[in-house]
């Protein structure tokens, strides 16, 4: 290492090291989040420079002498090398949703420090470790999915359960994202009136850019986005008109809608509505993500949370159930590890990467951006007044949905909010009520809006900023309900098709739409219980969600590490072990609680026994207001429990068909044959991280490669073809 | 021209290159000379036809996360 190289690290450990230590050791003041920004950046700094290089280096060993898929395979269409940095903003795209912003919110309930530790340890240890060895392992297959992976490594039983388990989750978790959604939108005029805009304009993008300009997606999108804000603005018109009726509706109806919009979006060709929807959401996250970055950066708000609150171990608390461990881990999920980044792991992305070593940057810098997003989520949460936050995520069930009940309601847990207070919080952001609009998006919505008024605009544009940050929340959520219905769509085509054949024909009309609307029925029978659920439908669905997701993620570390173990590399498989063993242990607890608890908070069966028996006696149990809600509170916690029962146990047997197949890799004297494709020589030259170094601007040099670009190495080794950058020349 | 102008244009065509290949706008150019090294004999689709083969084959979409 050079003097100025270690100079640098060791300048960054210690900042690092200062914002932990301050975060540590402040007991009962309130410290400012800039704290918690400086703790996880330098965190992530040391980990992509040290850790992730050292699974690269050793335990993956990556060859940039070695092709990849994009470049033998090039087909201009899928395979095809694609700019390292414009691939990780694919890819960024794909992996960031919702699940890190709600995830973190919820937690916040136990405090600031638990959530934040667990994303930014979290990440580095397994979240991000996942997403980029199931990267690289998908592309030394091609490009193979992790459910073919599963099959292939571990065996039919693990292919069938990893099928099975990612069908069941997708399935929740639109259930979950929408419910944030209705959550949002309901009595809520302007963001009712705002999202609804977006399918009017996603079809005249879609229009434009079929008829008008084909491929001018630039130019739709900034005219898509123009229209976008216009909306925002329109939805306070609208909100203070006359229309303001027209656009307030019951959660129960804003369910009947989505659900409908769901089957539309699944049945329609993607040109029409998926796709320019897709464009939208993509630049409206990123921008709002920036955005946020600056925000809190110079804002440098306050923390008003405790650090640890009594939630964390010594009492139930409103917003979920549990204790800290395994309950923390669960709730924060995407943020510090999620299933389903192993999904894109193994889709497009290993298809267009150029080189081998730009897993690190791709698969470990992505996650560690959605990380990032994560400690934003809890810092905007955490600025709230403790009061505020527990009045706004607590079910309508205990707070009664009225200021005065909800004021009394937060008081009995010990923090202070006058009914004037929720009133004047609810006004500023020109929002009927505050109370009860659990799910997390609105609360981070409120954060957002303190920390954009206080840098661009000021007080004056709070409701607009809150809305703003509704908008954004909302149109990837429905991204990801419109894609997600169509990816459960397509597997259960090719699923039923072994079963009887025209099912399996993509452009069969009666089975297009059979299969959309056993997909739609399915999460909207999920989002419609968790939205009549009298005990509050986040706080009874979130846990299963997580459980799920981090399930996703075990089967996901359950590949990479028979992988590891089958490829002879068992002295490294720890890197993905570990995290495997840690993930499996919070998750199976997690479920088992919801299973076996005999505390009828946590324990879905428990729930169900107590509300039964009160049933039959004919007695109403508090919050449920009459026997109707009674059987429906019976009905929910038996099919929570089943389903958390079923999720455990799917991720039991592919754990336990992997532990025979390592079994069998260790004991083989030779190493099992292995099913990466054979090396064949790479002709391109490209840089492995984000910039250039000095070497590499020399190879790109030699070749006649823009300097932080990328080309090809001809025969002769006298020159290349053209190079592809857009900041050079 | 002063440098700083200069410096601004390479920025701005820099940003315009990055959103063009996110999109996946340059995607047809990258088609057409796939095509012609390919095939050089025959027509190549013109934007409009390859914009709709496009669209099908976006209609499976790849899982978007939480």
């Amino acid at each position: 290492m050079k003097l100025k190289s270690v100079v640098t690290w060791t300048a960054v450990a210690i900042v690092g090291a200062v914002c932990w230590g301050v975060l540590a050791l402040a007991r009962g003041e309130s410290i400012s989040a800039i704290w918690l920004l400086g703790a996880a950046l330098g965190s992530y700094a040391i980990a992509y420079r040290f850790y992730a290089r050292f699974i690269c280096k050793r335990v993956l060993q990556v060859d940039d002498t070695r092709a990849t898929p994009a470049e033998r395979l090039n087909n201009g269409v899928d395979y095809h090398p694609t700019d390292r940095r414009v691939l990780l903003g694919h890819h960024f795209a794909a992996i960031a949703g919702a699940g890190p912003l709600v995830g973190p919110v919820l937690a916040a309930q136990m405090g600031y420090l638990p959530g934040t530790i667990w994303i930014i340890v979290g990440v580095i240890f397994a979240g991000a470790v996942q997403d980029m060895v199931i990267l690289f392992f998908s592309m030394r297959r091609n490009g193979k999915s992790l459910g073919q992976m599963a099959r292939e490594e571990i065996g039919v039983v693990g292919g069938v359960a990893a099928l099975l388990g990612v069908f069941v989750i997708m399935i929740i978790l639109l259930a979950v994202l929408a419910l944030v959604v209705v959550n949002a939108l309901a009595q809520s005029p302007w963001g009712t009136f705002s999202i609804a805009m977006t399918i009017p304009i996603a079809l005249f993008m879609g229009f434009y850019l079929r008829v008008v300009r084909p491929g001018k997606v630039i130019e739709t999108s900034v005219i898509g986005v123009a229209l976008l804000i216009l909306a925002i603005i329109a939805g306070g018109w609208v909100a203070q008109s006359s229309w303001a009726s027209a656009f307030t509706f019951d959660p129960e109806t804003l369910t009947l809608f989505l659900v409908v919009y769901g089957f539309a979006a699944s049945v329609l060709p993607v040109w029409m509505l998926l796709a320019p929807r897709d464009y939208l959401s993509t630049f409206m996250k990123i921008g709002t993500i920036v955005l946020l970055a600056i925000g809190v950066v110079i804002a440098a708000p306050v923390l008003q949370a405790d650090a640890v609150s009594k939630f964390a171990f010594d009492e139930i608390g409103p917003v979920f159930s549990g204790d800290l461990f395994p309950f923390v881990f669960i709730t924060i999920a995407c943020g510090a590890l999620s299933g389903f980044h192993a999904l894109v792991s193994s889709g497009t992305t290993p298809k267009m990467i150029e080189k081998e070593s730009q897993v690190r940057l791709i698969g470990y810098g992505g996650m560690l951006m959605e990380s990032f997003v994560a400690v934003a989520a809890i810092i905007a949460a955490c600025i709230l007044d403790p009061g505020l936050y527990f009045a706004m995520n607590s079910p309508a069930g205990v707070t009664g949905g009225a200021v005065q009940s909800a004021s009394e309601f937060v008081n009995s847990l010990g923090f202070v909010i006058t009914p004037a207070e929720l009133d004047a919080a609810a006004a500023a952001v020109e929002e009927e009520s505050l109370v009860s609009r659990t799910g997390g998006a609105p609360t981070l919505a409120v954060g957002m809006s303190d920390i954009f008024a206080q840098v661009f605009g000021g007080e004056g544009m709070r409701a607009f900023w809150y809305h703003f940050a509704i908008m954004f929340e909302a149109l990837f959520i429905l991204t990801t309900v419109d894609a997600g219905t169509r990816v459960g769509r397509f597997m259960l085509q090719d699923t039923l098709g072994n079963i009887y054949k025209p099912l399996g024909r993509v452009s069969w009309k009666p089975g297009l739409w059979f299969t959309s609307a056993v997909v739609v029925a399915a999460w909207g029978y999920f989002l419609w219980a968790g939205v009549t659920d009298p005990l509050g439908g986040i706080n009874q669905l979130f846990p299963l969600f997580g459980i799920a997701n981090q399930l996703l993620a075990a089967i996901a570390l359950t590949v990479a590490t028979v992988i590891l173990v089958k490829s002879g590399k068992l002295k490294w498989a720890w890197v993905t072990a570990v995290p495997l063993a840690w993930d499996a242990a919070v998750t199976l607890t997690a479920s088992w609680q919801k299973v076996f608890s005999d505390d009828p908070k946590i324990g879905f069966f428990a729930q169900r026994d107590q509300y039964a028996a009160a049933l039959e006696r004919g007695e109403v149990l508090a919050p449920a207001k009459d026997l109707d809600d009674m059987s429906t509170i019976v009905t929910n916690s038996t099919v929570d429990g089943v389903l958390a029962a079923l999720f455990a146990l799917l991720v039991v047997v592919v754990i336990g068909n992997a532990l025979v197949v390592c079994w069998r890799a260790v004991r083989s004297p030779e190493p099992l044959p292995t099913t990466e494709e054979p090396w064949q020589e790479s002709k391109i030259v490209a840089p492995s991280g984000l910039f250039a170094t000095a070497e590499e601007k020399k190879q790109l040099a030699a070749i006649g490669a823009p300097p932080n670009g990328s080309g090809v190495r001809t025969d002769d080794g006298s020159g290349g073809s053209a190079g592809k950058d857009g900041d050079s020349s | 021209m002063t440098a700083a102008w200069r410096r601004l244009r390479r920025t701005l065509r820099g940003v315009r290159w990055y959103l063009a290949e996110l999109t996946g706008e340059t995607e047809y150019d990258r088609f057409v000379e796939h095509r012609k090294r390919l095939h050089p004999d025959e027509p190549v689709p013109s934007r409009r036809e390859y914009e709709r083969i496009r669209h099908e084959r976006l209609a499976q979409p790849g899982a978007r996360c939480c």
